[in-house]
């Protein structure tokens, strides 16, 4: 039984036999269609008898191969002249789709257009987070306590770990290289200054923010963006529950809670691995750093730290619903909008931070 | 030389978390044959399905497709014996990043042999064979009412000119016209093409105009597979509850 399509040329006429599908086309398929436009559409005689299957694939190759028109002379049975036919029912010129070509300025003005929308989108989800708030104020029945604690211990408590280990090892780092310096110049003892400072007011926050970012806040946008994907979001609404209240307004409020929290926790942990590698490098004793901590960081430093905490845990919180929100029901979108999710969250925060630094330069920097 | 049976399950056990869901269940469907498989809910239909298409592989027995083990190691053969079925899931499982025209042509562009201009008659033929517009390619999946979903997801099952059709549940959620056709166009593919069709449904009228056999999955197993009007008279709780009332009009 011969499977694979055969191609006789004889003079004034083509004989096709065997099997004409694609999976049996495929291997030979660059000799098929050079023999097929070898006998060019001038050949008036087909004899298609002897095929024993014919596919849409096959029928569109040999429809082209006669230049879009039924050759006068040709012999098939009924259901191969009806694959054919099917073809031949196509329009003449399928169009192409064309993809516009986008120029730089094209570009760069939908990027700012794209932003603006953000910005927009995130001063409208504020404004919503605001109307929420006063009505759980004339409602405190509504509150979603449940949510708001599941958020807490999901961003927060399930976060100590890996925040301690960085913290620890930053600080380790920090207090290491720091007092390879001040060794040099003798001024071993400001290695409680520089640690206290630096990790309490800046390092602390702005690495807890990151790692936050990274991992709750991708993991607001993914799980809202699904929920807007399978339409679960549509279900709370329709049950008559407000999607900002059980689903927005628990993630934001809890991580504005678990961030300072962790923020104090990090901080501890990173000066507690700064005093490690400060006793073994520069054998600063640990009752000693602990006694001029206080001396050298002025209470306000932690007050910055902390503030900064809050205000780093709302931003990326705001941030990461307000992407996830705008997810549209695909996956390309879900993948694109948590990747602006913790990019535009990182970005942020790094800006805020650089707010913090210029309105708070005369605070809790101890004058010499 | 006879050809080796499309499909062939010996002996398959599936179990899931200590639940037995097939217990040495086999089946046999030779080439041309359009089977109806039914069976209640949770019976284990679709874990069928996934079994014969090599997603779930079985505690215990064998699959062989087209007389291929499916746990033969050769990568090559697996690929060359993947893209002789074509499957319609339950939901259409269209990939929802490309458009209507870009999910067709993508099995088609996979085989890396095809140009651009024969690709694109081929996705609007498919297109057409389905009953859509040309202009319904441009769509994304997430603008589709749900029969539309379920077209395309055909289409796309049928880009690569199966030899053997899967089709899990294909006509619910299609108005009785779209049902009707639908039955007409498997029914003409499988008439031009020899095609093996093997279809989960709960549908009767679907079943009456497309099955040639119908198997009946029960207690883990395959209690009676046969020809249409001999399957039917078998006296088991489920047949007789499942067609009830209907035997008569299906014979």
């Amino acid at each position: 039984m011969s499977q694979s399509p055969r191609l006789l040329v004889e003079p004034g006429r083509v004989v096709l036999s065997g099997c004409w599908t694609l999976a049996e086309m495929l291997p030979q398929l660059p000799a098929l269609q050079a023999d097929l436009a070898a006998c060019s559409s001038s050949i008036e005689h087909w004899d298609l008898s002897a095929v024993t299957r014919l596919d849409s694939a096959a029928a569109v190759l040999l429809w082209r191969t006669w230049g879009a028109s039924w050759p006068p002379g040709l012999v098939a049975d009924d259901l191969h002249r009806q694959v054919l036919l099917r073809v031949a029912e196509l329009p003449r010129d399928i169009p192409e789709q064309a993809r516009p070509r986008v120029r730089f300025p094209e570009w760069v003005g939908a990027l700012l257009f794209k932003a603006l929308g953000n910005l927009r989108g995130m001063i409208a989800l504020f404004g919503q987070l605001l109307l929420d708030v006063g009505y759980l104020v004339r409602h405190p029945q509504d509150v979603p306590w449940k949510e708001f604690t599941a958020n807490v211990y999901k961003s927060g408590a399930q976060a100590l770990a890996v925040t301690a280990l960085v913290g620890f090892l930053i600080g380790v780092t920090i207090s290491y290289l720091s007092a390879l310096q001040l060794k040099s110049f003798g001024a071993d003892l400001f290695i409680v200054n520089i640690l206290g400072i630096s990790i309490i007011r800046e390092l602390g926050p702005v690495l807890v923010a990151v790692l936050v970012a990274g991992r709750s806040g991708s993991a607001m946008t993914a799980q809202i963006g699904v929920m807007r994907v399978t339409e679960e979001i549509d279900v709370l609404s329709t049950m008559g529950i407000s999607r900002s209240i059980r689903v927005v307004l628990p993630k934001i409020f809890g991580l504005t809670v678990a961030m300072p929290l962790l923020v104090l926790w990090t901080s501890a942990v990173a000066l507690f691995g700064g005093m490690l590698a400060a006793l073994l490098q520069l054998d600063l004793s640990l009752i000693y750093f602990l006694d001029n901590l206080p001396r050298a960081v002025p209470v306000a430093n932690l007050v910055i730290g902390l503030s900064k905490g809050v205000v780093f845990g709302f931003v990326i919180a705001v941030v990461a619903c307000h992407f996830g929100l705008h997810v549209k029901p695909n996956t390309e979108s879900l993948s694109a909008n948590t990747t602006s999710a913790v990019v535009t969250a990182i970005t942020t925060v790094i800006l805020f931070d650089a707010i913090f630094a210029v309105f708070t330069r005369h605070v809790g920097v101890p004058q010499l | 030389m006879t050809r080796p049976a499309v499909i062939e399950l010996n002996g398959v056990g599936a179990s899931f978390r200590g639940r037995t869901v097939h217990r040495d269940l086999s089946l046999r469907v030779e080439e041309g044959q359009i089977v109806g498989l039914l069976g209640g809910s949770g019976s284990g239909k679709t874990t069928l399905l996934r079994e014969i298409l090599g997603l779930l592989k079985p505690d215990s027995g064998s699959v062989r497709l087209f007389g291929v083990d499916l746990n033969e190691p050769d990568v090559r053969m697996q690929r060359n014996l993947r893209r002789r079925l074509g499957m319609l899931f339950q939901h259409g499982a269209l990939f929802s990043a490309l458009s209507v025209f870009d999910n067709i042509a993508f099995p088609l562009r996979e085989l890396r042999c095809l140009d651009a201009d024969w690709i694109r008659r081929l996705v609007h033929l498919k297109l057409a064979m389905v009953g859509l517009e040309p202009n319904h390619g441009k769509l994304m999946p997430a603008e589709l009412s749900g029969g539309m979903v379920k077209r395309v997801a055909l289409a796309r099952a049928l880009a690569l000119e199966p030899e053997l059709l899967l089709l899990d549940e294909p006509t619910a959620g299609l108005d009785p016209d779209r049902s009707q056709n639908f039955v007409e166009l498997v029914g003409d593919l499988q008439r031009e093409l020899g095609l093996t069709v093997v279809m989960v449904t709960h549908d009767l009228n679907t079943l009456a105009g497309l099955a040639t056999h119908v198997a009946v999955l029960a207690d883990q197993h395959i209690i009676a597979f046969g020809p249409k009007a001999e399957v039917m008279t078998v006296d088991h709780p489920f047949v007789t509850g499942f067609f009830g009332a209907d035997r008569r009009k299906l014979l």
